[in-house]
């Protein structure tokens, strides 16, 4: 009898021994895929984001990681070049079998990688400002969108400078989508759409622009202009001497003009941005601080360095909740409608209908000498668009992009 | 009256405005390829090093005229390095110093990065602005203008006036001759990379004040600069200097008309035309012809 306890037992421990690795603790690491534009005419405003990936990374690893699991980052320079971003999206996901990509800063590059991250069902993060309308259960948008910026921005603008509205636009998915934006937005507020001129990405000459620009006589110009390239607008319009007042909703936030060049070439340009590290917060403030006790010699922390931070915060409650790192997990804690984190510029709240987030919206005024005064914020502004025109991805899913003269089919 | 005397003078000035950024992206791509018969892919990067070396040497308190010479020098010593380097060793072989080429022009846009950051600080434009018309425009623009004329009167000079450029032209039209004659030919190619060079460092350093100063900086010259030469064929001034000319007709008129998209397609298709009817540019028909 004795002897047949004894067995008993032992069998029992044979078998509890052989399911501990599963009862204890999973401490094999969280893959997180970060695919950023290192080089080429982009990296200017990427590196910081990606360095902002590494101290959210670091500072997540110190406090124990992830549920218990370290973190850890499996990097690539996609050189600013679409093509890149598809081999190494297609590498991340096959090969490394990264649990969540961070990817992208052009949303030309973004709508490269979007379909293969559809295919092999993966999970990216776009931590950029971009023109809005993704409706994809497979993207997490952490960058703020037209509703969120032109919405605050343009009735301000058409208020302190006059109705006549002129557009200058880079000629790509963004800068299309966002002039439609700013059409739309103009003229719900009763302004006037004097003109309105796309550029090719790359060119650095504006002499006839700036002419054009001047014969329409606006009350002020949107400058949708993206790249070093095209930065040079400001300096040549400066030079001119065509002193308008600017609204953007990409300069300042993502390149740092303010900085680069001398003033007054970018005096009176007004920018809606969710983070910039001129903020006055004690979070921004404590961010700053952190940020360069890692990287002293980081030229400027713009707005998609404090978005991926929070990105990175964002995915560890996500896998914290869910308790696993499967996207249908994932997405259930999502539709709770309550994931929020407290970013460097305010808080963030993801929106389960479109996956996109909410923010503290701040105007920043470049002031002649180039230092910034913020006149006004908006808090807990929500990426609304994609909802009320209907998208609504805790119901299905159409992975498409959609703009204002492209709405989700009413259903 | 007034009113199209402003029109002319609005015109006058986006015409001169195109055609002095043609000339002065295109100079030392011209001389290069037209001497050597090298395509120097690297082209915008010894435009970014004049562009460089010249802010930081105003920053530093260097007046701005002095600091452009100075960048240019400094870009035509990198061409002579280079000359010496890799160029020197691929003269049989053209196609090889595309190669070549390309990839120092990848090694120093990466490099610049790496080394120096993402940017620059520019120096701001000086000179201010005036009036015309209801319109205002940059003084600076009209400096480049001259600067354009310029460059190609003391290019004009130097190939027809001095020793350097007799020997120079010697050499280019048949070289083994030119040796048999006592002239050191090896000279005479490093001469002319390092004076194409510095041509492109003066473009760097003139534009630099109007420009951001980013490493890739080079790239947005490579258009317009491959454009003109291509049109213009192998001889500066009787290619170069027309096909800028012309493009700025149809660059100037076309960006006017219905904005910068189109004058850039109006590049591209005046390239493809002159490409079908003058596969030797504007300069090759001239001088069979003439020959």
């Amino acid at each position: 009898m004795t002897r047949k306890l004894t067995g008993a037992v032992s069998a029992f421990a044979l078998l509890l021994s052989a399911a501990s690795p599963v009862l204890a603790q999973d401490t094999t690491p969280i893959k997180l895929g970060v695919l950023e534009d290192q080089s080429g005419d982009f990296a200017l405003a990427t590196i910081g984001k990606v360095h902002a990936i590494q101290l959210a990374a670091e500072e997540i690893n110190a406090a124990g990681g992830i549920d218990g699991r370290p973190l850890e980052l499996v990097e690539y320079d996609t050189q600013s070049d679409n093509t890149r971003f598809q081999e190494f999206m297609r590498r991340v996901l096959q090969r490394d079998k990264v649990d969540a990509v961070f990817a992208g800063f052009s949303s030309a590059s973004r709508e490269a990688y979007r379909p293969i991250v559809n295919q092999f069902d993966g999970l990216a993060f776009y931590n950029n400002q971009y023109e809005g309308g993704v409706c994809d259960a497979n993207m997490i948008v952490t960058g703020a969108v037209p509703e969120q910026q032109f919405s605050t921005l343009l009735p301000y603008m058409i208020e302190k400078f006059g109705p006549n509205v002129y557009t200058i636009a880079a000629d790509y998915n963004f800068g299309q989508i966002s002039a439609e934006w700013v059409r739309k937005i103009v003229e719900e507020n009763g302004g006037k759409m004097v003109g309105e001129e796309f550029i090719p990405l790359g060119v650095s000459q504006f002499s006839q622009t700036i002419q054009n620009i001047q014969g329409a006589k606006p009350d002020f110009v949107v400058t949708l202009l993206v790249g070093t390239a095209q930065a040079s607008y400001y300096e040549q319009a400066g030079a001119a001497n065509v002193n308008l007042p600017m609204a953007s909703s990409v300069n300042v936030g993502q390149g740092y003009e303010h900085k680069r060049f001398k003033a007054p070439s970018l005096k009176d340009m007004y920018v809606t941005v969710n983070y910039i590290e001129e903020l006055d917060t004690p979070a921004s403030k404590e961010f700053v601080e952190k940020f360069h006790a890692k990287f002293p010699n980081e030229p400027y922390i713009n707005q998609e360095a404090s978005n991926s931070y929070a990105a990175v915060y964002l995915y560890k409650q996500l896998v914290e909740r869910a308790k696993s790192t499967d996207l249908a997990e994932i997405r259930k804690v999502i539709a709770a409608g309550d994931v929020c984190v407290e970013g460097p510029g305010g808080q963030m709240c993801i929106d389960p209908k479109s996956q996109h987030v909410s923010h503290t919206i701040h105007l920043a005024h470049v002031t002649a000498d180039h230092s910034i005064e913020f006149p006004q914020k908006w808090d807990g502004i929500k990426p609304y668009w994609l909802g009320d025109a209907g998208c609504d991805l805790t119901k299905d899913d159409p992975s498409a992009q959609y703009t204002p003269s492209n709405p989700p089919p009413k259903s | 009256m007034v009113d199209s005397l402003n029109l002319v003078f609005s015109f006058l000035y986006q015409f001169g405005d195109a055609f002095a950024f043609l000339v002065l992206s295109a100079c030392g791509l011209a001389v290069i390829f037209g001497m050597m018969g090298v395509i120097n892919l690297a082209h915008g990067e010894f435009i970014m090093c004049g562009a460089y070396v010249s802010t930081r040497a105003a920053h530093a308190g260097v007046p701005m005229p002095l600091a452009i010479l100075l960048g240019a020098a400094c870009a035509g010593i990198a061409g002579m390095i280079v000359e010496l380097l890799v160029i020197r060793r691929l003269y049989q072989r053209p196609l090889d110093t595309i190669v070549a080429t390309w990839g120092i022009s990848m090694i120093v846009t990466q490099g610049m990065l790496i080394l120096l950051g993402p940017s620059m600080q520019g120096v701001g434009t000086p000179f201010g602005s005036f009036v015309v018309g209801g319109y205002s425009y940059s003084v600076y623009r009209i400096i480049l203008m001259l600067s354009a004329v310029a460059t190609l009167a003391v290019l004009w000079l130097m190939f027809t006036r001095t020793r350097f450029g007799l020997l120079s032209r010697a050499t280019i039209q048949v070289p083994h001759v030119a040796e048999a004659l006592g002239v050191n030919t090896n000279l005479v190619y490093s001469v002319t990379f390092g004076l194409g060079a510095a041509l492109a460092g003066l473009a760097g350093g003139l534009y630099a004040p109007t420009m951001t100063l980013v490493p890739t900086m080079g790239a947005s010259f490579m258009v317009e600069a491959f454009v003109t030469v291509v049109v213009g064929g192998a001889d500066i001034f009787l290619g170069t200097a027309p096909a800028a000319l012309i493009l700025a007709v149809i660059k100037a008129g076309l960006t006017s008309w219905q904005g910068q998209l189109a004058g850039q397609i109006g590049l591209l298709i005046a390239v493809i035309i002159v490409i079908r009817i003058l596969p030797r540019g504007i300069s090759g028909k001239i001088l069979r012809e003439r020959g």
